[in-house]
């Protein structure tokens, strides 16, 4: 087996008296999409946060890249490789679409307390910026103010501004959520793409999307990972089936 | 510093932080439930005050005055809400900031107009004058103890009435979760109506209690805002209990660094420098342990939110 | 961003010609001196409160140590600006930076409420300082020298060099908010969270930022007690920084220029308002409340409203 790029051992979050991550272990393979999946209330936003460094967990260890990285804050997390969209999405509305994804680039190239030229004059990070842009199908939006997107632009700008923090991993956390069909279509198509060149853990209701994307699936009941497997193991797991596959609508 | 004068200071303290409470009390709940920062709750406490001295002047009686001092804070508070503040609950921090600046400006103006810039005296009710004998030899003004009985009482009367009815329960439910309590079909607009109301009555209170203590004079509410202020960002914004004990802890520094600081700084300084620097580093303290505090708890001594 | 920008540079291409165009009279030249100063101090501000998202109550306290720093160096003999003016912006600088450090570990109402607070600490430091005057102040032996020159006392010379460091801190200010360093701010200001999760940190940012903010506010300092040849501690209260806060917001937040118009308009109200009564507060206070609720983008966003 190869090397696992992000290595969960053995999370544990406890808020009052409910487990709410119960033991997470969990391995992402380089290439790989690794997609998490679970009922509502399954622990996906609290084990995300602590993916991320937004919530600490109690006990057990993130390893990311081979190292340590369960007390870095989400900023150091970033600059180490970790790449992040967001549930809700979250883009600097007063921005243009290529300034937020300017300032993804900006964070991967060199010290930003650089105080004379003006950022918007810097070609390589325009340039980055709109390399990222292309590769989600924005770049004839690049001058539009980032709050008048629509929405499944949006969510395309939050994964361009990962692709330009040139991440190790793409964690997209509910990348389809509200988008229409047409926009979840461009999306899935944009993600097969990607597919090729990057490693992600995706975190998705869409089943749909999800089995056709993804190289090996994680299932989440409870906080605890009741069962790790290809599309096909998955969909073949008794256990997955009654816990989860029930409750599919959620 | 004598055993005596110490005791005599930390009663001061003790007054002068019941004061501050009654102050601090309406802030922190408007502040809690509406998110409101309200830089006029001081002027209030000022209004209070004008009102209590001038309706007992024109009555003959400072039981008068206070009788119909209250209701007429009551009223302004009132008036103010639904002028001006009403206007500012959909607005950042910065625009209450300044339109309740503005606020400050034109009433602190207008006492000016009203009472003239001259300082008002407040006879002190014949009833309460004279002191009583707290310890051998040392007598204490019965008005400052009953300012402190007043205060007191009136804190544990706030604290059933905030922890024990249906509309206190309304109260701080708004403060942890507003969205909540409207979710319940509640009005938030009405509620905080009254809370912004009987705060503004508290404040007023205050004053009038202050009047025979300390001078009646146009301004005299800013200091205490700021103190106020102080007050329930220490004791955590929202949180009754935090406002109580912040108030008398910031009226003890207060007192207390006011009296010793001096003394302390004649260690270093000639008399007269050492009244200056000691007044000025006394004035200080509250402001070093508001920093201290923030600095390590953030939110407050009893933060209300989560 | 640059619609309406016309009217700022209308504005100090005014206060240029002006003393050449008669109103050269000595109060009119001190009014337009402390115009000008105090816009300085509300543009520094401004770049704390649109383009970091730093709204200090604590302000004033920043132009005081400057202010203090020169009585000082005056009291002590020195009055020279290559002296002077690096002590009181260093002075300045690091007392943001300080206060700042712990302040900008707050946000919201309690980052306004300690920067209130470190505010009300300078100012009973002030009051503290009887070698200077404690509370009735300290007025100036010499004004600020610069190269031996008494180049300040010549009225015209202050206002030009008032005018230019004015003109100067716009400038540093909107070229810092388009830098890399402004960019980080100006995200960190709207989404902290999305600036995070690109891997910046915002405190650091702020931090300088504040520092930053601090020292320009010095440098109104400086000049401030040029013009009065006395400083108090009345230069450091809160209600001083409350004033600086309205110029800001009175302006338009989130645009530098519109402090420069906010100051301007704010001292021209003042004056004449105080010379119609000498109640004139009672009119100024309500102007400041219908002001915030009717004009929500200030005078900049009167002659540029934004979209969106």
């Amino acid at each position: 087996m190869a090397e696992s790029l992000l290595a969960l051992r053995d999370l544990r979050k406890h808020y009052g008296g409910l487990a709410v991550t119960d033991g997470v272990t969990l391995d992402v393979l380089p290439g790989e999409i690794h997609a998490i999946i679970g009922p509502n209330g399954a622990g996906k936003t609290t084990l995300i946060h602590e993916i991320t460094g937004v919530v600490a967990p109690d006990s057990g260890q993130v390893v990311f890249a081979g190292r340590d990285v369960t007390r870095l804050s989400l900023p150091r997390r970033a600059r180490a490789g970790l790449a992040r969209s967001f549930q809700i999405t979250s883009v600097v509305a007063g921005f243009s679409a290529l300034e937020n994804v300017a300032l993804a680039a900006q964070a991967r190239a060199g010290s930003s307390f650089r105080f004379f030229r003006p950022a918007a004059s810097e070609r390589a990070l325009n340039e980055a910026a709109m390399a990222a842009l292309s590769e989600v199908g924005l770049a004839d939006r690049a001058a539009v103010p980032a709050g008048a997107l629509s929405h499944g632009e949006k969510r395309a700008l939050e994964i361009a501004i990962a692709l330009a923090t040139q991440p190790r991993l793409l964690l997209l956390d509910e990348p389809l959520a509200g988008a229409g069909p047409e926009e979840t279509e461009r999306l899935i198509a944009l993600l097969t793409r990607l597919k090729a060149a990057y490693t992600i853990l995706l975190v998705e209701h869409d089943m749909q999307a999800v089995f056709a994307l993804a190289n090996r699936i994680s299932v989440l009941v409870y906080g605890r990972v009741i069962a790790t497997g290809t599309v096909a193991e998955i969909r073949a797991n008794a256990e997955v089936r009654a816990a989860y596959l029930g409750e599919d609508d959620a | 510093m004598t055993t005596q004068l110490l005791l005599v200071q930390a009663l001061n303290g003790l007054q002068l932080g019941i004061l501050l409470f009654l102050v601090a009390a309406g802030l922190t709940l408007v502040f809690g439930v509406m998110d409101f920062i309200n830089l006029a709750h001081g002027v209030q406490y000022m209004l209070g005050a004008y009102l209590g001295a001038s309706l007992a002047a024109a009555t003959g009686s400072f039981w008068w005055g206070l009788v119909l001092a209250l209701p007429a804070a009551l009223l302004a508070g009132l008036l103010l809400e639904v002028l001006v503040f009403r206007h500012l609950y959909a607005r950042d921090h910065l625009a209450q900031v300044l339109a309740t600046f503005g606020v400050i400006l034109f009433l602190n103006e207008g006492v000016k107009l009203v009472w003239g810039a001259a300082p008002l005296q407040v006879p002190i009710p014949a009833l309460l004058q004279g002191g009583v004998e707290i310890m051998p030899g040392l007598q204490y003004p019965i008005y400052r103890i009953a300012v402190l009985v007043a205060g007191v009482a009136t804190a544990c009367g706030l604290w059933w009435l905030v922890e024990r009815t249906r509309a206190g329960m309304l109260v701080r439910a708004g403060a942890s979760n507003a969205p909540m309590v409207s979710a319940l079909g509640v009005d938030i607009g009405r509620l905080f109506t009254l809370v912004f109301a009987f705060g503004a009555m508290l404040a007023g209170f205050a004053g009038v209690l202050a009047g025979p203590i300390f001078s009646v004079e146009p301004g005299m509410g800013d200091n205490v805002l700021i103190l106020a202020f102080v007050v329930i960002v220490i004791g955590g914004i929202g949180s009754i209990r935090g406002a109580f004990i912040a108030a008398l802890l910031v009226g003890l520094i207060d007192t207390l660094g006011k009296s010793l600081m001096p003394d302390l700084m004649r260690l270093f300084l000639d008399a007269s420098a050492a009244r200056q620097t000691g007044a000025a580093l006394a004035s200080m303290l509250v402001y070093i342990a508001m920093a201290a505090i923030l600095a390590f708890r953030p939110a407050g001594l009893f933060p209300v939110r989560a | 961003m640059m619609r309406g920008v016309w009217l700022p540079l209308l504005a100090l291409a005014a206060l240029a010609i002006a003393p050449l165009a008669g109103f050269s009279a000595s109060y009119e030249m001190t009014l337009m001196a402390r115009a000008m100063i105090l816009a300085m101090a509300a543009v520094s501000l401004s770049f704390l409160v649109g383009g970091a998202g730093l709204v200090s109550l604590g302000h004033a306290a920043s132009v005081g140590v400057g202010a203090y720093a020169v009585a000082i160096l005056d009291a002590n003999g020195f009055t020279d600006a290559a002296q002077v003016l690096p002590v009181a912006i260093g002075a300045a600088a690091i007392f943001a930076l300080l206060t700042g450090a712990i302040a900008i570990r707050t946000s919201g109402v309690h980052f306004i409420m300690i920067t209130l607070a470190f505010g009300q600490m300078a100012f009973f430091t002030a009051s503290s300082l009887s070698a200077y005057g404690g509370d009735d102040g300290y007025t100036l032996y010499s004004r600020t020298e610069v190269a031996g020159a008494r180049l300040l006392e010549n009225r015209l010379a202050f206002h030009y060099i008032c005018l230019g460091l004015l003109a100067a801190s716009w400038a540093v200010a909107s070229m810092l908010l388009a830098s890399r360093f402004g960019r980080v701010l100006r995200a960190a200001r709207e989404n902290a969270q999305r600036a995070e999760a690109v891997g910046f940190t915002p405190y650091p940012y702020r931090l300088v930022g504040y520092g930053i903010a601090g020292a320009m506010a010095g440098v109104a300092g400086v000049l401030l007690v040029n013009a009065t040849e006395f400083v108090s501690p009345a230069m450091l209260s809160w209600q001083r920084s409350g004033e600086l806060l309205f110029m800001v917001i009175l302006g338009g937040v989130g645009r530098l220029w519109g402090a420069i118009l906010g100051a301007l308009v704010f001292v021209g109200l003042e004056t004449w308002l105080a010379e119609l009564t000498p109640h004139w507060k009672m009119i100024f206070g309500p102007l400041l409340v219908v002001s915030v609720i009717a004009l929500r983008g200030g005078l900049a966003g009167l002659v540029a409203p934004r979209h969106g």
